[in-house]
């Protein structure tokens, strides 16, 4: 009818539509993070907190040095419990703690660093948690321990006495 | 045991006389004398559904184990009624639940089409029945809700406990009231097409389908966003979830086509546009079906990720759309013959715009849910299309659209002049004050703010106004545009003039700011029938030394064993006081959270009222008969 070209049009979309949704099918729809232990640190850039400055992980990260890297949020409760670990393990000179907020608003996230004390040398600001994800991290909290601008631990879920003291003995 | 096995063979049945009404139909198509044969068929199958939708319900009710999904949804702790709530709560019986709509709509249908063409009616229920037959073999091939488990099981798995709500337990019904019920118009629109009898008649007629769908999927809605309110406990109501966002698609096509039909009543113009409208309203619930269902997405509310159930209803649904595109290429004729032109000040005009506007917000909602899929296909990038999205694209075009939407009800049909100058630029001068001074007054100094609310504002005074004008005779439409400028105002307050406080505190300890003294007084521990609670004791006072006792609930559910949070809420007119509490682990402190959300419940009441709109319309059709 009105246009010869139009259906043919209208049904290659559909198609190609439909193969899409077919792939996004065979795709583990279940996100699964991948283990990036020994890895070179992902790069990216990102907003700093609370200053909103934008700074590249290569500036962050130097050689030969030991960072902690710590995904926490104000909405977190287990990031409640392992805060003042990480308060503790600020007063090692070894390590510089790097904290990336994970979906999070800027309000919540300066009364919970003001209730527990801030323990980050800086902050990495991610609401849509998107940096998380190139990390290829699961959830909050979590933690990465890097030497030489590479991951070489890994922590899942809250760090408690013994993982600290584990730590302590990898930078000493 | 044995009510699985009857339920089973019911629906076996029910596959049977799909296929029996297929063949009649299609070979007595020319001879409109087999009618009765085919209304008792169709009874038949609407029979047997029933049978095996009562037999999945007593499996649940009296816990019967050997029924895998009675073993993965139930526990003999629950509840009466959240073991028949919880027969729907789960993906077969919820497929089940589905069928029973589809088969009863159609059954209705038939009765209640009697001065419709014969032709007419039997195609639509061919291509009904085509609809309901996938769901039979979908249903029993990969989803069958009577799978038998040996040796039987002593205690079931037990129901989510997000789910244990009675606003969730009565919402799927009504949603899928609003989703299937679509179906009907895409059936008979396909079929009004193949016969081409898309004509005013067949508008008078298909109104009353598509009230009866919009009117569910509004309260289908609302008790879903109802339901997120209280029990996600984060005191939102609207998340932009994906399960959300599929429902809202449907919802913003299917107002689309009512007010389309509203022209079509007068003039055979936009018919194309209304196949397409027609068809792509149910094409987005199964959409929406195949999304939610198939894992492709994760959400709050994703049922079990099956890739062999996703692919059914991926193929299921493009066969539809091919079908569907097929019949409207080749059967659809325009009427050239018939003026097609019309004023540009009238009331088409500004329902069309709105239908652009409708339009806009449809294709944001749909990019923002499938292009994280299409992206992570195509480049295996991962991307989070959150509110931020959303209100960016949203927000700014709702003002023209309010706007249309105040003044195109004043316009007349085909040609009008505007009249009463005077008294609509008057209330636009007096909803430019107010929302200034509201803005004002709260220091949101906020350009788009007050824009928005003074168009929001005028509608509220329009709509206001005309409810006072005797023998005003669109009822019904004043309502639910009343509603709307209620909704959006409602929104825009709660959005604008919400607090929070957030702050962890022990047994006795108190939290005081400027305005807000709270006190945490102490705690109680109950046990109930499936879960234990924790219940905190809060005394709040404001300002004015009003003091509030509040009790907000931890609970302990045993089976399956997952804490939940039961906010503490107390309504008034005015706002709502939000309280929330959560454990810290291995410490005496408790999380808090406290919040104020003026006007949650006129949120909750326009909602109603634009769906009391449409029933008022509706019971106005049936009455005028």
């Amino acid at each position: 009818m009105k246009n010869k070209f139009l259906l043919p049009f209208i049904t290659s979309i559909f198609v190609i539509v439909f193969i899409i949704f077919y792939k996004g099918l065979q795709d583990t729809n279940i996100y699964t993070p991948e283990t990036k232990i020994n890895n070179e640190i992902p790069s990216f850039s990102a907003k700093l907190f609370p200053s909103n400055e934008i700074i590249s992980s290569k500036e962050i990260f130097e050689l030969n040095k030991f960072y902690l890297l710590n995904i926490w949020s104000s909405w977190c409760v287990p990031c409640r419990q392992e805060h003042s670990f990480l308060v503790e393990l600020k007063k090692n000179t070894n390590i510089e703690i790097i904290g990336v907020n994970y979906k999070d608003t800027r309000v919540n996230a300066t009364n919970f660093l003001n209730e527990f004390g801030n323990p980050f040398k800086i902050i990495i600001f991610d609401q849509d948690g998107t940096k998380a994800i190139v990390w290829g991290a699961y959830g909050v909290p979590e933690s990465f321990l890097i030497y030489n601008q590479k991951i070489i631990r890994k922590y899942l879920g809250p760090l408690d006495n013994e993982l600290i003291e584990e730590i302590k003995l990898i930078i000493k | 045991m044995l009510y699985s096995v009857i339920g089973y063979y019911s629906l076996i049945l029910g596959l049977c006389c799909g296929l029996i009404l297929i063949y009649i139909s299609i070979r007595n198509f020319q001879n409109s004398k087999l009618y009765t044969n085919i209304l008792s068929f169709t009874f038949l199958q609407f029979f047997f559904v029933i049978i095996s939708f009562l037999c999945l319900i007593l499996s649940f009710v009296l816990s019967d184990f050997s029924n895998e999904t009675v073993f993965n949804n139930s526990h003999t702790t629950k509840p009466l009624f959240y073991k028949i709530s919880g027969s729907w709560g789960n993906h077969e019986g919820s497929l089940l639940l589905w069928l029973l709509v589809l088969t009863s709509f159609i059954l209705a249908f038939l009765l209640k089409s009697k001065n419709q063409p014969i032709k007419y009616r039997i195609l639509t229920l061919v291509f009904q029945q085509i609809i309901i037959i996938g769901f039979f073999v979908f249903l029993i091939k990969t989803s069958n809700p009577f799978n038998l488990l040996y040796p039987t099981p002593d205690e079931g798995l037990g129901l989510n406990p997000i789910l244990q709500d009675p606003a969730l337990a009565i919402h799927p019904p009504i949603l899928y009231l609003g989703y299937v019920g679509s179906s009907i118009i895409f059936s008979s629109a396909l079929s009004a097409t193949t016969l081409n009898l898309i004509n005013k008649s067949w508008a008078i007629h298909i109104k009353k389908w598509i009230l009866i769908s919009w009117i569910f999927l509004t309260l289908g809605i609302l008790l879903g966003s109802i339901w997120a309110y209280y029990e996600l406990g984060w005191g939102g109501f609207w998340f932009w979830d994906p399960v959300e966002n599929v429902s809202l698609m449907p919802w913003l096509v299917l107002t689309t086509l009512l007010h389309c039909i509203l022209i079509l009543e007068k003039k055979i113009i936009l018919t194309s546009w209304i196949i397409i409208l027609s068809i792509a309203t149910f094409t987005l619930s199964m959409c929406g079906t195949f999304l939610v269902r198939s894992g492709i997405l994760n959400s709050v509310h994703t049922f079990a990720n099956d890739p062999e159930r996703g692919l059914f209803i991926l193929i299921f649904l493009f066969s539809l759309i091919f079908l569907s595109l097929f019949i409207f290429f080749f059967f659809h004729k325009t009427n050239k013959n018939t003026h097609t032109s019309f004023f540009w000040l009238s009331k088409e005009t500004s329902i069309i715009i709105n239908n652009w506007f409708m339009m806009y917000f449809l294709s944001v909602v749909l990019i923002g849910t499938v292009y994280p899929i299409f992206l992570d296909v195509l480049s295996s990038q991962k991307i989070s299309v959150g509110p931020p999205f959303y209100h960016k694209l949203i927000i700014p075009f709702l003002i023209p659209f309010l706007l249309v939407m105040a003044i195109g009800p004043k316009l007349k049909w085909i040609k009008s002049k505007i009249v009463d100058k005077i008294y609509l630029i008057i209330l636009l001068a007096i909803s430019n004050l107010l929302s200034f001074l509201i803005v004002k007054k709260f220091d949101t100094n906020f350009l788009l703010n007050t824009i928005l609310i003074s168009s929001a504002l005028y509608l509220f005074f329009i709509t206001l106004k005309d409810f006072f004008i005797k023998k005003y005779k669109n009822i019904s439409q004043n309502i639910a545009h009343f509603g709307f400028s209620l909704l959006i105002l409602s929104i825009l307050f709660n959005n604008l003039f919400s607090t929070e406080i957030i702050t962890n505190l022990k047994i006795g300890e108190t939290y005081k700011s400027e305005t807000i003294k709270i006190v945490f007084k102490s705690i109680d521990q109950r046990k109930e029938k499936n879960y234990q609670s924790i219940i905190g004791n809060f005394s709040i006072q404001n300002s004015q030394g009003k003091i509030v006792n509040m009790f907000p609930e931890l609970r302990i559910y045993n089976q399956p064993n997952i804490i939940t949070s039961e906010a503490d809420i107390k309504t008034t007119l005015i706002s709502d006081k939000f309280i929330v509490i959560n454990l810290v682990k291995n410490q005496e402190y408790f999380n808090i959270r406290y919040q104020t959300k003026p006007f949650m419940i006129w949120i909750w009441f326009s909602v109603a009222l634009i769906s009391f709109g449409g029933l008022i319309s509706f019971i106005k059709k049936e009455y005028e008969k």
